[in-house]
């Protein structure tokens, strides 16, 4: 059902101001001022109803759901900060523990409602997934009829129009055809496209302005596309990985394609009687200040046929600091975390009790322990059990938590000539226990005698071949911030009206400026400044404030 | 003293004075319209000339202290609470350019005053830069976000004017919207008694240490800057002449944080009281002559247009800037640490107050109220974020 103006043109159902030529449709007989979003033009939303998809088409191209959903969104966010999500959680830790033990009550609640792992859960989820389709639906639902209207407005408006703009003014001029060829060089001079029709003028800057929304919506579309692409596989890969100094490790994440060799790690702190900082560093409560730490780093690929005789081939190599990552292939090295002085190495000495002589002494890689060691007297150590992080368990006996050689602990066994039978020694730091099941004194003594440690490097593997959507959205979406903020789409109607000039303007934001505009014109020509009908209302409402 | 904090101290006092000469210029055309002749007040265009001077100064601390350090000095609390005073001030300069509103500058240098006093109450000395932000990205990222915090705070200065100006303060009722006036009054206030408490007793160089026992259960040590109304678990006084606490807190309540806690809330409370009982009027209404000739529908205007500058550049370089430098630095360009998802929230917060802008009914006081409310989430991520919650940002 159409409705035709009296212009002439046929408007949409649902239009509430003439696409042409203005006239107000909705309520013709108001003089309230003219309600001037989208210009009045009819939107899907407002003209179908019945189906189920109008009803979800209209439930989202409200701009009250969208703000909705940015509200509960804001809300639901910043719950997840009130404690730490389990991401964040001190490494060994199970939740279930954590958040009682360390926050009480509430923490038991936060991890119960599951807000420990908030943003990940299918409720945030949805909720930008809904905010998703909110900006789409909305965005579709104006666009279009505001571009048609902007585009077919014509320059001759309807009275009631002029009259319910914001801006609006009459006036009577001497020689009007003078006054509008001065006021139309005035505007042309501040930049504004004249267009004339009938003896009437528009002038309108910046409409292009009125489509910063649409694209900047069209970027967080993008955008959000790009973030939910890392669900679909060879998409994103998030390794860490621990290299000891002087080790090549395999690359995770990478299917074996890469090798890493950390060839040296290099830790520095700040010197803590620097003559600028140090006065800033005593008076915080931190306990170090690192300054620097780097992971000299060679990348290989194995080549040749695959199996045992592969080789790995040097392909690159980088020194890798924290906002100095290491590229490759598809890959990124990042420099994230490191481990200073991790044993590597124990000499252990063997004395014979009997002699009161050192019968020789071995070295013990505590990453790669060999089995037997030869002493200087021809007798062998035999290494029965090694724990490279040594603790005693519930039922007492000895065990070990990880390979990492933290606290490392071993039982050795000699043969002893005396006896034939072998002879057990265990030995950790600062733990010495005999262990014979005889309790027989041992005819040989170990003694720790030295060792040695080396540092350990934690980089992390990444590659997300979401960013270049990520970057794309990102721009557009900064692009259309700007163009919608920074320029402000104006208009200014000079009309020729009963043998006055009629004046009226409108802006879609920023009021004050617009005004100067006008001002421009009405300080060089007959024309009367016109009011601003909002004072007007606002001074109206002023004094029924006072009476 | 350095250099830099005498010209920081130089542009604090050009501020007070632009202050005092834009309140003058507010309440003093009134003055002229009494002798019957409006000569014109220049009052106002030398409040503007010598904030232009505060911030000439403010910049010269800026600069001359990133030539100490080698970079911009924008990595602590201190360092960055007198950023954020200075681009609320080159903001309100900018934003003052385009509406010449003298009141503006009533409300908005006593926050950057503030601002800046506030920061003294952390460690000014020099502090080096630990390796993540040891690179250009800490400038890029960090001068952009507060840069657009800082026009975005203009908005709420408006807003406050707006809301000063529109809402009746005298009536003798308490409504919800003078309650919320009267707090905005009050929090304002806490922050005053605080900065000029905490530096008098750094001043007379007051300190209160305790032996006590920590919630590991293991004897540990601790200072008081302030004197201890409630003191640590198990605590013993060391230092001699210090009052005792009045109450002794169990080990899982950090008492000092407590105690300074207590120490802003309590000496707000009591500015604010006295200052009610002498006047016996709102806080609110004294602020209302400088008001009055408010044009209430500029006042929404300045607020919405300082939000239309800064939303964009605050999604520029709160949000891409600092995805970029994550990725770079962090490895991922987003980890939900508490001052992203507070960025995030800002920048969603201000995205809803653009949406609601599309409906008249909510420009006005709504609005006002709004911009309010969005300095309460920048201030919550400046200081609550960095202090309280545990991040990969609290570096302070």
């Amino acid at each position: 059902m159409n409705k035709n103006c009296e212009c002439g043109r046929v408007n949409p159902y649902g239009t509430e101001v003439c696409g042409s030529c203005g006239k107000p449709l909705a309520d013709p007989d108001s003089n309230r001022l003219l309600n001037m979003r989208y210009e009045g033009a009819a939107r899907r939303s407002q003209i179908y109803s019945t189906s189920i998809i109008d009803k979800i088409w209209n439930f989202f191209s409200s701009v009250k759901v969208g703000i909705g959903i940015i509200i509960v969104t804001i809300i639901a966010s910043s719950l997840g900060t009130i404690f730490p999500q389990e991401m964040f959680m001190p490494p060994g830790e199970t939740p279930e523990v954590y958040y009682e033990e360390e926050y009480g009550g509430l923490g038991q609640v936060y991890y119960a409602l599951g807000l420990h792992n908030m943003y990940g859960s299918w409720w945030y989820m949805l909720l930008i997934a809904a905010l998703g389709t909110s900006i789409i639906i909305a965005s579709i639902d104006r666009f279009f009829p505001l571009y048609k209207a902007l585009k077919s407005q014509r320059v001759t408006r309807h009275k009631s129009f002029m009259k319910r703009q914001r801006i609006f003014g009459t006036s009577r001029v001497e020689d009007v055809d003078h006054t509008f060829q001065a006021a139309q060089d005035i505007l042309k001079k501040k930049r504004y496209n004249i267009r004339e029709e009938n003896g009437h003028i528009l002038a309108e800057k910046n409409r292009w302005a009125r489509w910063g929304p649409y694209v900047n919506h069209i970027g967080l579309i993008i955008f959000l596309i790009g973030a939910s692409l890392r669900f679909f596989p060879g998409m994103y890969v998030d390794e860490n990985m621990w290299v000891r100094e002087g080790e090549t490790e395999v690359v995770p994440g990478t299917s074996g394609d890469y090798y890493v060799e950390n060839q040296g790690f290099t830790y520095e702190e700040f010197d803590e009687d620097d003559e600028i900082f140090a006065d800033g560093m005593e008076a915080s409560a931190a306990l170090q200040f690192e300054e620097t730490f780097r992971t000299d780093a060679v990348l290989y690929r194995p080549e040749g046929p695959l199996g045992v005789d592969q080789e790995l081939e040097e392909v690159d190599r980088h020194p890798i600091e924290v906002n100095d990552a290491f590229h490759f292939d598809d890959y990124t090295l990042y420099q994230v975390d490191y481990k200073l002085d991790e044993l590597k190495e124990l000499s252990f000495e063997v004395e014979d009790t009997e002699t009161d002589e050192v019968v020789g002494s071995f070295t013990v890689d505590l990453n790669d322990p060999d089995d037997t060691y030869a002493l200087d007297n021809g007798e062998d150590v035999r290494i029965n059990s090694y724990f490279p992080n040594f603790y005693m368990n519930d039922e007492n006996m000895p065990t070990t938590e990880n390979d990492v050689p933290d606290n490392p602990a071993f039982i050795f066994e000699m043969a002893n000539p005396d006896t034939e039978a072998l002879d057990h020694t265990f030995l950790g730091i600062q733990a010495n226990y005999n262990v014979s099941p005889d309790q027989e004194e041992n005819r040989y003594e170990f003694s720790l005698d030295g060792f040695d440690t080396n540092d350990l490097t934690g980089l992390t593997v990444r590659k997300d071949n979401t960013i270049p959507y990520l970057s794309v959205g990102g721009a557009i979406f900064l692009i259309g911030l700007v163009q919608g903020s920074y320029w402000p789409h104006r208009r200014i109607w000079l009309q020729r009206k009963d043998g006055e000039v009629w004046l009226a303007a409108h802006t879609n934001k920023h009021w004050a400026p617009l005004k100067k505009d006008i001002d421009a014109i009405t300080k060089e020509t007959g024309i009367t400044a016109p009011r601003d009908q909002i004072d007007d209302e606002y001074e109206k409402g002023e004094d029924k404030d006072n009476s | 003293m350095s250099l830099s904090m005498i010209l920081l101290t130089i542009a604090f006092f050009f501020y007070l004075v632009a202050t005092v000469l834009y309140a003058v210029s507010v309440t003093g055309r009134k003055w002229r319209n009494k002798e019957g002749r409006v000569t014109g007040n220049n009052w106002g265009l030398f409040g503007y000339i010598t904030a232009i001077g505060g911030l000439v100064f403010a910049l010269g601390y800026f600069v001359t202290r990133w030539i100490t350090v080698g970079f911009a000095p924008v990595s602590n609390m201190f360092e960055y609470l007198t950023f954020f005073g200075i681009t609320l001030s080159l903001a309100f300069v900018i934003i003052y350019g385009i509406y010449r509103s003298n009141v503006l500058g009533v409300i908005t240098l006593p926050v950057v005053m503030l601002m800046i006093g506030y920061a003294t109450v952390f460690v000014t000395d020099y502090q080096p830069l630990q390796p993540a932000l040891q690179t250009y990205w800490l400038e890029i990222h960090v001068l952009t976000t507060g840069l657009a915090q800082g026009i975005l705070a203009v908005s709420f200065g408006a807003g406050v004017i707006y809301l000063l100006r529109t809402i009746d303060l005298k009536g003798k009722k308490m409504t919800k919207r003078t309650f919320g006036v009267e707090f905005i009054m009050y929090t304002f206030m806490t922050l005053f008694a605080f900065i000029v408490l905490t530096n008098a007793f750094n001043a007379f160089g007051y300190e209160a240490q305790f032996a006590y026992v920590n919630e590991f259960e293991e004897p540990a040590e601790i200072i008081y800057d302030l004197p201890p109304i409630f003191g640590p678990n198990e605590g013993e006084l060391l230092s001699s002449d210090r009052m005792e606490p009045w109450f002794e807190m169990p080990d899982w309540i950090d008492s000092d944080s407590l105690n300074t806690t207590a120490w802003a809330f309590g000496s707000g409370l009591v500015l604010f009281g006295a200052v009610r009982l002498i006047t016996r009027r709102r806080i609110g209404t004294l602020l209302q002559p400088f008001v009055k000739r408010v044009n209430p529908d500029l006042m929404d205007e300045i607020s919405y247009r300082a939000i239309a500058i800064g939303f964009p550049l605050f999604a520029l370089g709160g949000l891409v800037f600092a995805m970029i430098w994550a990725q770079i630095a962090w490895t991922r360009f987003w980890g939900w640490d508490p001052k992203e998802v507070w960025a995030l929230i800002t920048f969603l917060f201000y995205a809803a107050y653009l949406h609601l802008r599309l409906n008249r009914s909510w420009q006005g006081e709504p609005s006002a109220w709004l911009a309010v409310v969005g300095f309460a989430i920048i201030m919550i991520n400046l200081i609550f974020v960095n202090l309280v919650i545990a991040g990969l940002h609290s570096y302070a």
